[in-house]
């Protein structure tokens, strides 16, 4: 752009000299478009995104707000009767509700915690010289290319109680037929599988991208001070993964809050409800039952906000940790 | 030189930038398609544009694959009908609603399931073309109550009625005969003729002979929904009042079918779920409530290992399970035009061939003396005479009180509730009371 500038250079042309003026009002104007470029030109090519976000992202929010604060049924979305907060209070003795929440953190546990620990494993793995590294690693990133649904289908056939293929192996071994959608837990089990499936090799790529990072020298001299490859690992790997570690886990966090797809289709046809006993119902499946089965927009609209604040609450204390880790380690 | 150089790349920038902003406006506006964009001057009778008609469905509704849209556009050169289908009903439905909130987005047809037909005549009917006067529409031609459910309280028909579901029993010839049980269908539906409680009785003869390896229906909720499906009040009554709760006529089919669940009767399935599926192919239950559209699913399912096993023979009791209307939305730009399909695709005529060709049973009665309908025997359910069976189930069937949140209801006496009492070992009372907690809290605003 600097160079551009050039263009004004004064040609030496004789009798030039009576529009000299003019020439620097021209000058001036194109230095102060110049400035006027630099200045808001960001603005408009961010524009977009924030346009976008602003039709998608923030308008949405602030209207499920407001409508959370009404009595509003989905025949009529423009019929709006203020409730106030009683959209909000409800959910305290809403039992469904909680259950919900209780679900909601089991899957994500039993989802986030093995999908990282398993990440890590896979991308120290994939950190060693390996014949055919790349075959491996777009191998690991294959589940997470594959779509929620097909990926569900797939293990709804393998968790099936009469004809399953986890059950089958189970008989080999001498174990009886376990009911898996029906039970708590296995049901439980069951879609953190398919989270877990879908998830690992992501997290993995991403481990593996700071792992190769960490500078070869660390390793060096603790090889050189004796350190065997466990001790490697855990003092020189680890570490220098924390600030990656961290991401992965709030990112997983969010997803595990959010977690929709994977219980609602492993429930076939049966819709939102989570099982018969709402067993694997989480927060995402009851909004969407109270909004698009129910058809109270109301309602879901408390249930969204609600778990807008649980995750404003969960990204708090991952400041609250990051920062005391900050701290730790600059000590 | 050089600024003008500039001024054209930020100018082409600028062109990019907007060609691209129009492209994403245009990807998010609808594609109600206009009549004249699309228009082909070639083939019009009057030399005009043609006119497309948008059907929205659900499912395999069967309109296309029957060929209706390509006999009507032979019939009527400058009208061309496209059609957009949800594969679900409960995705479907929802869409539909913020569709007419909103008044866009619409096809010209839209149809609605059975299950819903009673909230749209409440809610929505100020947003719906009156069918009744539409060119070609006969109302003696439908069954009175099929008829009767999609009109609305102001006496505006907004439905017309295109399939029923009336419903008889799939059973398996060869599991039959092995608990010595009759085969041939006019003696099995004798055996429960006139009484649900004959059925389990039914049931309970085929365990004691054939005590593994198959159970003598698929699931208590079919026998719910096929039980509550033969009796005039059912959910709401005729106020528009929510009396599932004591309404001796659900309390009975609750009982029956928990006896089913409770005795072992069931194989322990639920329905259209991939386990149900592989249930047909491995022959893990001996009878079904099998409404007339479920006669196709259960070929495909059953396939080629199930031949020359499958029969049908009526139900103890009249009953209906299912069915379609079609609607026209005011908002839509040809409802003229749509409303005169909408009335050709529900006349007698096309009805018996969306029956013959599809097993959807029609609604107009007037259908039922065709010689597509009367004459219509399924190869592969041993020729059975399904015309006739059908016929005199849907003829039987008492006109049913409908309520806008029927489904709700139904699904969580099903899914919840009976499921329940089925797959977990809980008592019926237990299964009762957690669809009842479930049904107040969805019917609670």
């Amino acid at each position: 752009m600097a160079s551009d500038t050039t263009a004004a250079v004064p040609s030496p042309t004789p009798g030039q000299e009576s529009t000299a003026p003019a020439r620097a009002r021209a000058d001036e104007r194109r230095s102060r478009r110049y400035r006027r470029d630099v200045r808001w030109s960001p603005y408009a090519f961010t524009a977009p995104f924030f346009l976008f976000f602003a039709a998608f992202g923030l308008f949405p929010l602030l209207y499920t707000g407001w409508a959370s604060l009404h009595q509003v049924e989905l025949t009529s979305p423009n019929d709006m009767t203020w409730v106030g907060l009683r959209n909000f209070s409800r959910l305290l003795s809403d039992d469904f509700f909680w259950n919900a929440l209780r679900n909601t953190f089991t899957i994500g546990v039993l989802s986030t915690v093995p999908q990282l620990l398993i990440a890590l494993g896979i991308a120290h793995l994939l950190n060693y010289k390996l014949r055919g590294s790349m075959f491996f690693r777009v191998a690991v990133l294959t589940p997470y290319a594959t779509s929620v649904a097909a990926a569900t289908l797939v293990f709804v056939l393998l968790f099936g109680r009469d004809y399953g293929m986890v059950n089958w192996a189970l008989g080999l071994v001498g174990f009886d037929h376990i009911d898996w959608q029906n039970g708590g837990l296995s049901s439980q089990l069951a879609v953190s599988t398919i989270v877990v499936w879908r998830w690992t090799g992501y997290n993995a790529l991403i481990y593996l991208a700071a792992m190769q990072a960490v500078s070869a020298d660390l390793y060096e001299s603790a090889a050189l001070d004796g350190a065997s490859r466990w001790q490697q690992f855990r003092h020189v790997t680890i570490p220098s993964l924390r600030p990656t570690i961290l991401f992965t886990a709030v990112v997983s966090t969010i997803g595990a809050t959010q977690l929709f797809g994977e219980p609602l289709l492993f429930n076939g046809s049966a819709g939102a409800t989570g099982g018969s006993d709402h067993q694997f119902q989480t927060l995402g499946l009851y909004l969407y039952e109270q909004g698009w089965v129910n058809l109270h927009l109301g309602r879901a609209s408390a249930i969204a906000w609600a778990m807008f604040l649980i995750l404003l609450l969960i990204g708090a204390v991952n400041w609250i940790v990051s920062h005391k880790l900050r701290k730790g380690m600059t000590s | 030189m050089r600024t003008r150089t500039r001024m054209s790349r930020r100018l082409a920038a600028l062109a990019a930038v907007a060609a691209l902003g129009t492209g994403l406006l245009a990807g998010c506006a609808d594609d109600g398609a206009s009549p004249a964009a699309e228009g082909s001057t070639a083939g019009g009778g009057g030399g005009g544009a043609k006119t497309t008609l948008t059907v929205g469905v659900f499912g395999a509704f069967g309109l296309k694959e029957a060929g209706l849209y390509d006999a009507y556009m032979k019939l009527h050169p400058d009208i061309e009908i496209k059609q957009t289908s949800i594969e679900r009903n409960e995705n479907y439905y929802p869409q539909l609603l913020t569709h007419l909130g909103s008044g866009s987005g619409l096809a010209d047809i839209q149809a609605v399931e059975v299950s819903n037909i009673a909230e749209v005549t409440a809610t929505q009917s100020g947003k719906l073309e009156d069918l009744s006067k539409a060119p070609g529409v006969n109302k003696d031609d439908f069954l009175p109550w099929k008829w009767a459910e999609g009109t609305a309280k102001d006496s505006k028909t907004v439905g017309l009625g295109t399939d029923t579901g009336p419903t008889g029993i799939c059973y398996r010839k060869d599991l039959f005969a092995k608990a010595g049980l009759p085969t041939d269908r006019d003696a099995v539906g004798k055996l429960w003729a006139g009484d649900w409680n004959k059925y389990l009785e039914v049931g309970r003869q085929y365990k004691a002979k054939v005590p593994s390896g198959s159970a003598f229906v698929d699931s208590a909720s079919g026998v719910l929904n096929s039980i509550t499906g033969s009796s005039a009040t059912r959910y709401y009554d005729a106020a528009g009042k929510v009396v599932y709760k004591d309404n001796p006529a659900v309390k009975q089919a609750w009982d029956t079918a928990s006896a089913f669940a409770t005795g072992g009767l069931t194989a322990k399935l639920q329905q259209f779920q991939p386990t149900w599926d592989q249930g047909f192919a491995n022959a893990s239950f001996a009878t079904v409530s099998c409404p007339a559209w479920m006669l196709g699913y259960i070929q495909d399912k059953a396939g080629a290992a199930g031949k020359d096993q499958w029969d049908v023979a009526a139900a103890p009791k009249p009953s209906n399970w299912g069915g379609s209307f079609l609607t026209v939305p005011s908002a839509g730009k040809h409802t003229a035009e749509a409303a005169k399909l909408a009335a050709w695709l529900t006349a007698p005529a096309q009805q018996a061939v969306l029956f013959a060709k599809r097993g959807s049973f029609p609604s107009a009665k007037a259908a039922y003396g065709l010689p597509a309908v009367a004459d219509a025997k399924h190869a592969y359910f041993g020729n059975a005479p399904i015309g006739q069976i059908f016929a005199r189930a849907a003829e039987g069937t008492p006109v049913q009180t409908l309520g806008p949140k029927d489904q709700i209801i139904q699904q969580n006496l099903s899914d919840i509730g009976m499921l329940q009492v089925e797959q977990k070992g809980k008592s019926p009372q237990q299964g009762w009371d957690a669809a009842v907690k479930a049904i107040d809290n969805a019917l609670d605003q």
